[in-house]
This record gives structure tokens, C-alpha cells and sequence, in this order.
């Protein structure tokens, strides 16, 4: 029975060494890996009990990333879904123009500084990229405000020249509304802008985001809508209380509703990347976990073909001496 | 004169007001910790107010005695969120995508075009609750949601009559009245229902009225006018008073302008 079993083991030995190629890729031949060179004879566990050692520390370290991701995801996640009632008068009152047509756009993207966080970053790049490609035209120019260490490296490679502002360790101390202030105004200062873009991922539950765009207009092209009608047509049907002119209060709600959009939207991409973060810990560990089975079932292997070759060779010899 | 933007008027003003509110707060919440110690076994309701608390400190330039308190509210808010993770399965979907999502056409279109491979990312018009459309006749009630960053603290609640401070003066809105934009200036909000009348002390921000008696007041910090210290205020408007007599740029002559008001506003409200 031993017998055949390593007869059968020594054929698949064979092959990969004759073939003279790299084994890495072969996973059910980790036996052939650590075999030695033919002419030794003892096979040795060390290989596959190293390999285990790490899967396993694997396994613990990122069960730890997601507990961390889950708790951080907790305290953050009442934060966004309070915020979440900030956006909605400006909505209510200026609605919602994703296809405005505007001379100038700017897209803001929201990405996260650390990575292992799954895919939404490269979502939010794609988005952003895509959109680029959807308001590109003649006379017009789009330009990328970055906030975070992802999406600039991603962005870097083929937009270099479009970037206008990049942001980076927003999170190095917990989000509030004043530092979202203060971005909003840096932002709203050194750039020009017709229609701002805001491109982040939205919490909709732990396991799902879904990447989602808010549109910003500037006052001008506000008064130009109101102008022609459409959806912000009964815009001049509100009266206007405080402040000289109506352009004034105008801009100053186009700041307000910056800021405030730009709150909920970097809170939200936080509550979006723990929750990733959890889930590609998740899926890591439990690989590391089946990849651990299969080591140990392929040590067992190894371990009890190196008892039976002892067994064979003190027999075999036994045999011999007795005539 | 200097012209500031909004959102840098309201970050020093925000930055002003977090220096009482914080001592307020910190006041509250050691009235709280106590209660906790009492009922160890208090759930949810304490997490906002300690959050929140930290980022204010934050805001406001901390001192050690504000990274010790952090430090202290971060290892408690770890210990409680530990203990809570049962109730936190229960909440992982949220609740905020009405029945029937409305979808903007002639942007996915447009994208469906550019990009047919790609699925159009959504917008906020899909996370929208709808709002009423307009009544024929004035309806009894105003629907009012007072919003600020870190909370909703009044979202459709059906009131008589608000009085809100725009920088034109104190304004009142009763059902029916002709839709509004009104920015606000640091003073007081109240809130009349039937009998009951609840005021706060908002930060500036904007009010807008609707046609269909909606009222949507968005302001930045926002507390109950009870818990004003008289004392910090008083010490507050004298110290500005006197940075406004010192001051030698334009920016500090604004800062401490902003202050002077900000802080005369604060007194106004206690005694009026």
C-alpha cells in the first residue's frame, strides 16, 4: 500500500524534474518542491512547516486588520449617516444637473491614503477618468483636484498634466466639518471652476458601496440655468433675505454647499473603505485558513512517506543481513 | 476692508464658539460619565456626543488637557464599541434609498455613449427622499429639518412657527410663506410648537423656505441656550473687544470683528 503510494509520489517527482522548469506554479506538486536533487533520500518536512508558519501568521494578522477596519467602520459610521442630512436642502433647492453643460470642470476625487482596501479606489479612478472623457469637447477644459494617496498614484501615470491640487493625510486626525472647511476654501481659491464634481463611494451597507457623483455649480452658471428654465427654472421665484445682491448670496452658497457636500462625501469614502477593508480582510483570511488545510493535508503526506522509506530501508537492510 | 470667503468666516467662527461649547460640553459629559458608571449597561445614546467632542477639540487647537480627555473617550468608545458589536450586525444595511430612485435620463444617456462598458455612477437625486410637492391651499403645520454636520436634530418636524436669525434680522416663518433664501447670522433660533418654545444658539449658515411650507435651516453648531456659560461670554467679548482695538492687519481686524460679534450675539441671547 506504502508501496504504491510512493511509486505513485515518485512519478510526479519525475516529471517536473525532467521538464526543467520553475515548479512555483504547479500548487499540487509542493511535494516535488522540496524534494532534493536525486541521490538524497530523506525527505524533509522543514519546507512545508515553514510555509505554514507564515500562512498562519497571515491568517492572524489580517483577522486582526479586520477587527481593527470593523471598529473604526462603527465609530465612523453613525458620524456619516448623520451627515447624510446635510446635502439634502441644497438638492431640495437647486436639484441635481450631472449633465450641465460647463466650460470648466473640475473633478474632485476621494480616495483613501492606505491601501488593502479592496477595489473601490481604482472604482473611483476609473469614474473619474471616465467622466473626464464625458465632458471633454471642444473650448472646454477638466482639471482633477486629488484628495488622497491612491487615486493621485493611479492618477500620476497618464494625467499629470490635468491634476490641479492634490491632498493628501486627511485622515491623520479624525474628520471634522472645520478641516473640511478650511479644503474647501484652499480648493475653491487656487482653482477656476464652472461645474465641481465631487467623485467618491458611497456607504450603502458593509458589503456593498456604490460610486456616486454630486455636481456643484457655480454661481454664474446657476444664474444661467435659472435663466433658461429647466430645473432650477422657479429658482427666481425665492426671494432673497440678507446680503447686498443676489450674486453675493449666491456665491456664498455655492461655498456653503461645497463644503457641506464635500463633508458628507470624505466621511462617506472613509465608512466605504474600512467596510472594504474589512471584506478583503475577511476574504484573506479565510484563504490563508484553506490554503493552511492544504499545507497541513501535504505535510501529513510528507511526513508519513518519510516514515515509511525509514521503515523500508531498516527493513529492506534487516532482510538483507539475515540472508 | 478684507473680503473673506463664507466658508472662512464661518471656520473662525465655528473655531470661537467651539471654545465655550467645549467646556459646556465637557460639563455635560462628565454628568454623563457619571450617569454611566451608574447604568454600565447604557447603550447607544452617549457615542455622538463624546465623537463629536473630539473633533471639536481638535478644532480647537487642543491643549493637553484635551488630548488626555481624548485619549480617555477613545479607550471608553473602544471598550463600548466592543461590547456592541451584536447590535451592530442588526444595522449593517442603511436606510436611506427611497422605494423608487429617480434617475437622472440624459446623463446616462450620455454616459451609456462615452462609456458603454461602465455602469454610470449614481447621483444624489437617487438618495433623495422626495419632497411634497406644493398644496393648493396653506397647510396648518411647517415642516421643519434643522441640520448641522454632525447631527439632524429636527428632520420633518411639524412645528407652528420658527424665528431665525438672518443677517437682516430676526425672521419669522409661519405656513405659507413665500419661498426664501436667507443666510443666517450668529444668534438664536426658537422653535414654537403649540405651547413649547425650544431656542438654540446657531453659528451662521443658510435657511431656505420653501413653497410647500419646508423649511430647511442648515447651520454648523447649534446648542441649546440653556447651556451657555454667562461668565465665559462676558470674558470672551472682552477679550476681543480689546484684540479689535489692537489690531493691526486687515485679516486680524476681521478675526477679532467676527469675535466681537459673534460674542455680543452670545450675550443678547442670554439676556433677551
Amino acid at each position: 500500500m506504502a508501496m504504491a503510494s510512493l511509486r505513485r509520489e515518485g512519478r510526479r517527482f519525475a516529471a517536473p524534474l525532467i521538464s526543467s522548469q520553475p515548479i512555483t506554479a504547479i500548487r499540487s506538486s509542493l511535494i516535488a518542491e522540496e524534494q532534493a536533487p536525486l541521490g538524497i533520500r530523506s525527505i524533509s518536512t522543514q519546507v512545508v512547516r515553514n510555509r505554514m508558519k507564515s500562512v498562519k501568521n497571515i491568517q492572524k494578522i489580517t483577522k486582526a486588520m479586520k477587527m481593527v477596519a470593523a471598529s473604526k467602520l462603527r465609530a465612523i459610521q453613525t458620524r456619516a449617516e448623520n451627515s447624510r442630512g446635510l446635502w439634502q436642502p441644497f438638492t431640495a433647492l437647486l436639484g441635481d444637473a450631472p449633465s450641465v453643460d460647463a466650460k470648466k470642470n473640475v473633478i474632485v476625487t476621494i480616495s483613501s491614503d492606505k491601501g488593502l482596501c479592496g477595489g473601490i479606489n481604482s472604482t473611483s479612478v476609473k469614474i473619474s477618468k471616465a467622466i473626464h472623457k464625458l465632458t471633454a469637447g471642444p473650448e472646454k477644459e477638466t482639471k482633477y483636484v486629488i484628495l488622497g494617496e491612491k487615486a493621485k498614484a493611479q492618477l500620476i501615470r497618464d494625467s499629470k498634466k490635468d491634476i490641479e491640487l492634490s491632498i493628501t493625510e486627511l485622515q491623520k486626525n479624525p474628520l471634522n466639518y472645520t478641516q473640511v472647511s478650511v479644503l474647501a476654501d484652499d480648493i475653491l481659491k487656487n482653482v477656476e471652476y464652472d461645474a465641481l464634481r465631487i467623485v467618491f463611494n458611497k456607504f450603502h451597507s458593509v458589503v456593498s458601496f456604490l460610486p456616486t457623483m454630486s455636481t456643484i455649480l457655480s454661481p454664474e452658471v446657476v444664474e444661467r440655468e435659472a435663466e433658461s428654465g429647466g430645473k432650477l427654472g422657479d429658482l427666481d421665484s425665492y426671494e432673497i433675505e440678507g446680503g447686498e445682491t443676489k450674486g453675493e448670496i449666491l456665491q456664498n452658497l455655492a461655498e456653503f454647499q461645497f463644503s457641506c457636500v464635500l463633508f458628507n462625501a470624505v466621511l462617506e469614502n472613509a465608512c466605504s473603505e474600512q467596510g472594504a477593508r474589512m471584506s478583503a480582510m475577511d476574504s484573506s483570511s479565510r484563504n490563508a485558513g484553506e490554503m493552511l488545510d492544504r499545507l497541513t493535508l501535504t505535510y501529513n503526506r510528507t511526513r508519513q512517506a518519510s516514515i515509511t522509506t525509514e521503515l523500508i530501508e531498516i527493513i529492506s537492510g534487516a532482510s538483507a543481513l539475515e540472508g | 476692508m478684507i473680503y473673506l470667503s463664507f466658508n472662512k468666516i464661518i471656520i473662525i467662527i465655528i473655531i470661537i464658539l467651539c471654545k465655550i461649547f467645549y467646556s459646556i460640553r465637557r460639563r455635560n459629559r462628565q454628568k454623563r460619565v457619571e450617569n454611566n458608571i451608574q447604568h454600565p449597561l447604557s447603550p447607544a445614546d452617549a457615542p455622538p456626543l463624546p465623537i463629536s467632542e473630539s473633533a471639536d477639540a481638535d478644532a480647537a487647537a487642543a491643549s493637553s488637557t484635551t488630548i488626555t480627555t481624548m485619549f480617555r473617550q477613545a479607550s471608553r468608545l473602544l471598550a463600548r464599541s466592543i461590547n456592541q458589536q451584536p447590535k451592530m450586525m442588526a444595522r449593517a444595511f442603511s436606510t436611506d434609498v427611497p422605494a423608487t430612485p429617480t434617475v437622472d435620463s440624459t446623463f446616462v444617456e450620455s454616459w451609456k455613449k462615452v462609456i458603454p462598458n461602465m455602469e454610470p455612477p449614481k447621483t444624489p437625486l437617487t438618495f433623495m427622499q422626495p419632497r411634497p410637492s406644493t398644496p393648493s391651499t396653506i397647510p396648518s403645520k411647517l415642516t421643519v429639518n434643522f441640520v448641522l454636520p454632525y447631527a439632524s436634530e429636527l428632520s420633518s418636524k411639524e412645528v407652528d412657527m420658527v424665528i431665525v436669525p438672518a443677517t437682516t434680522g430676526q425672521m419669522g416663518v409661519l405656513p405659507g410663506h413665500v419661498p426664501t433664501i436667507a443666510e443666517l447670522k450668529p444668534g438664536v433660533l426658537s422653535v414654537h410648537e403649540g405651547n413649547d418654545v425650544t431656542k438654540y444658539f446657531l453659528s451662521s449658515g443658510f435657511a431656505f423656505i420653501h413653497a410647500n411650507s419646508v423649511a430647511d435651516i442648515i447651520a454648523i453648531e447649534a446648542v441649546p441656550i440653556d447651556q451657555i456659560d454667562q461668565s465665559l461670554v462676558q470674558k470672551g467679548l472682552a477679550e476681543f473687544t480689546q484684540k479689535l482695538s489692537t489690531a493691526t492687519t486687515d485679516l486680524e481686524k476681521a478675526e477679532a470683528q467676527i469675535g466681537v460679534d459673534v460674542h455680543s450675539a452670545l450675550n443678547s441671547a442670554l439676556t433677551g
